[in-house]
């Protein structure tokens, strides 16, 4: 319990707390409307906003959110208008941005950013003002999601039905890319690229699984990344391994244990 | 205000080029119960969506409930294939059919909670599709016609005046075939009712006209296919016949007689 003494761990508590606010609900809507992919694709092509920041000498955060928000709009756009075709420009946007980002390190002169840290993050070293940062994108999306809630639910059930009935499925889905940008870039900074692929898509799964309501999957996906993020935390200061690892590792085997126990109404068997 | 529930004229449709829907007319008087038959990629659903506003034919007018098409949302039911529906999302049969209500808009993306007057909604039409016993249930442990019925609900809810159904035969057996049937029928006394189907027996139940779609469209206003019609919508194949001759079900198939419509040289073989 020492641990909760040393300012750090308890940044690096709150920061786990509120990544996984914003995953378990960014995660829950990425997962039903199945844009997996997609938000990998931004994760990683903003990568290339990270070696323009650089490049150019500008600060990296604000450079980096612009350029993440323009890639999931391009993205967004694509993927409505040639569905068959998306996929694949989404690899090939997911691939060039981040060879632009290395290039773009390469070629600046002096100071280099590690590609280690931005894939695995560094939890146990965010400062104070990073945590004000991602509390405040956790209650934008919070605002965004609650105000949408209906026309959410709607679109990710049925868009078709959704687009019927006069639902703005466009706007929403636009929308919805951006508030994904706009998570990953923020929380990539805190716990690194591949925990935010993580956390965005193993606690939606198993809680759509025992959830009834969207909204109770996004509540059950919070609670359960807290858990992954609070036991990983733990593990990790105390095995003194990787924390992002330990968070994924807890995740994972949790995940694997969730497969084996059997769930309720046999809906398994309907999927 | 016409008498027509649907209205198109010369509408021409083409997706990258390749032409989907030439030179389509037809008038839909309200109270009909139209099938609109083809074969697959005839642009029979190409057609549904064009009446949603979901699609923009290159030419031609399309007029749905008097309004252009795509403004008349609210009124109308849309039942899709149900294969479109996600399995991923966690919902109730209740809460799927109070999703019938949405508005359109901005105005209709707002909101957490239903009220009582939805969830009353909700209830007879799932009352009117017998599913009311499996409201807190979940869609995705359901049957493909239990499935099938709870978008027919979700169709219902907001009392539409127009009914548009895309395949709701596919998935469904012989005997609950009927029960879709007969609720069909009973519902066409309060609304107009299209309904997409590939299959063209659906044309020996309850409807009153029928339309045949294969790029253009041949409407035909009595509950029969003329040999012309067939030969135009499913090509002139000498030994086709419009009605599988093995089916599985129960004992007896009706055979119908004749009609003097044409004459069914084809179907005596």
């Amino acid at each position: 319990m020492e641990a909760l003494h040393m300012e750090f761990m308890q940044n690096a508590l709150m920061a786990g707390v509120l990544a996984s606010i914003i995953c378990g609900v960014i995660g829950t809507l990425v997962v039903v409307n199945r844009i997996v992919f997609i938000s990998g694709g931004i994760a990683h092509a903003s990568y290339g906003g990270v070696g323009l920041a650089f490049f150019l000498g500008l600060p990296v955060m604000p450079v980096t959110t612009v350029f993440a928000l323009m890639t999931a709009m391009i993205m967004a756009a694509v993927t409505l208008r040639q569905r068959e075709r998306a996929d694949t420009v989404v690899g090939v946007l997911w691939a060039a941005g981040m060879a632009l980002g290395i290039i773009l390190l390469d070629i600046t002169p002096g100071y280099n950013v590690d590609l280690m840290s931005y894939l695995f993050g560094s939890i146990l070293a965010v400062p104070r003002g990073d945590i004000l940062d991602i509390a405040g994108l956790a209650f934008l999306v919070m605002v965004l999601t609650l105000a949408c809630y209906r026309g959410f639910l709607v679109m990710s059930v049925d868009e078709e039905f959704a687009r019927a009935r006069g639902v703005p499925v466009t706007l929403l889905y636009f929308l919805l890319l951006g508030m994904t940008a706009l998570s990953v870039v923020m929380v990539i900074r805190v716990v690194g690229l591949i925990l935010v692929i993580a956390l965005l898509t193993i606690p939606p799964y198993m809680a759509e699984r025992r959830a009834k309501s969207l909204g109770g999957m996004m509540v059950l996906s919070s609670l359960l990344s807290v858990f992954f993020c609070v036991t990983g935390l733990w593990i990790s200061y105390y095995l003194d391994i990787t924390s992002g690892a330990a968070i994924i590792a807890v995740a994972s085997v949790t995940f694997f244990i969730s497969l084996l126990i059997p769930q309720r109404n046999g809906a398994v068997a309907t999927n | 205000m016409s008498d027509f529930a649907v209205v198109l004229q010369n509408v021409n449709f083409s997706y990258d080029g390749v032409p989907v829907l030439e030179d389509v007319s037809m008038n839909v008087r309200y109270g009909d119960f139209l099938a609109v038959l083809g074969p697959n990629g005839g642009g029979k659903s190409t057609l549904i969506k064009i009446l949603l506003g979901l699609l923009k034919p290159q030419k031609g007018t399309v007029s749905v409930l008097g309004m252009d098409a795509g403004q008349a949302g609210g009124r109308i039911g849309y039942m899709p294939q149900y294969t479109h529906v996600s399995n991923a999302v966690p919902i109730t049969v209740e809460d799927a059919v109070v999703m019938g209500l949405v508005r359109g808009g901005l105005g209709g993306v707002a909101g957490l909670r239903t009220g009582r007057d939805a969830r009353r909604k909700a209830e007879t039409a799932l009352k009117r599709v017998d599913m009311l016993a499996y409201r807190d249930r979940r869609i995705s442990g359901l049957s493909g016609g239990q499935k099938q019925r709870v978008f027919i609900a979700r169709a219902l809810v907001s009392d539409p005046e127009l009914l548009l159904l895309d395949e709701p035969t596919a998935s469904v057996d012989q005997q609950h075939r009927a029960t879709l049937f007969n609720l069909l029928r009973e519902l066409n006394r309060d609304m107009t009712i299209i309904m997409v189907s590939h299959d063209i027996s659906t044309v020996a139940t309850s409807v009153k006209s029928v339309a045949c779609v294969n790029r253009s469209l041949h409407f035909h206003d009595a509950p029969a296919i003329t040999d012309d019609m067939f030969q135009k919508t499913y090509g002139g194949v000498e030994n086709s016949c419009p009605v599988e001759l093995i089916t599985h079900g129960d004992i007896p198939h009706r055979v119908l007689e004749h009609h003097h419509l044409s004459d069914m040289k084809d179907e005596e073989e």
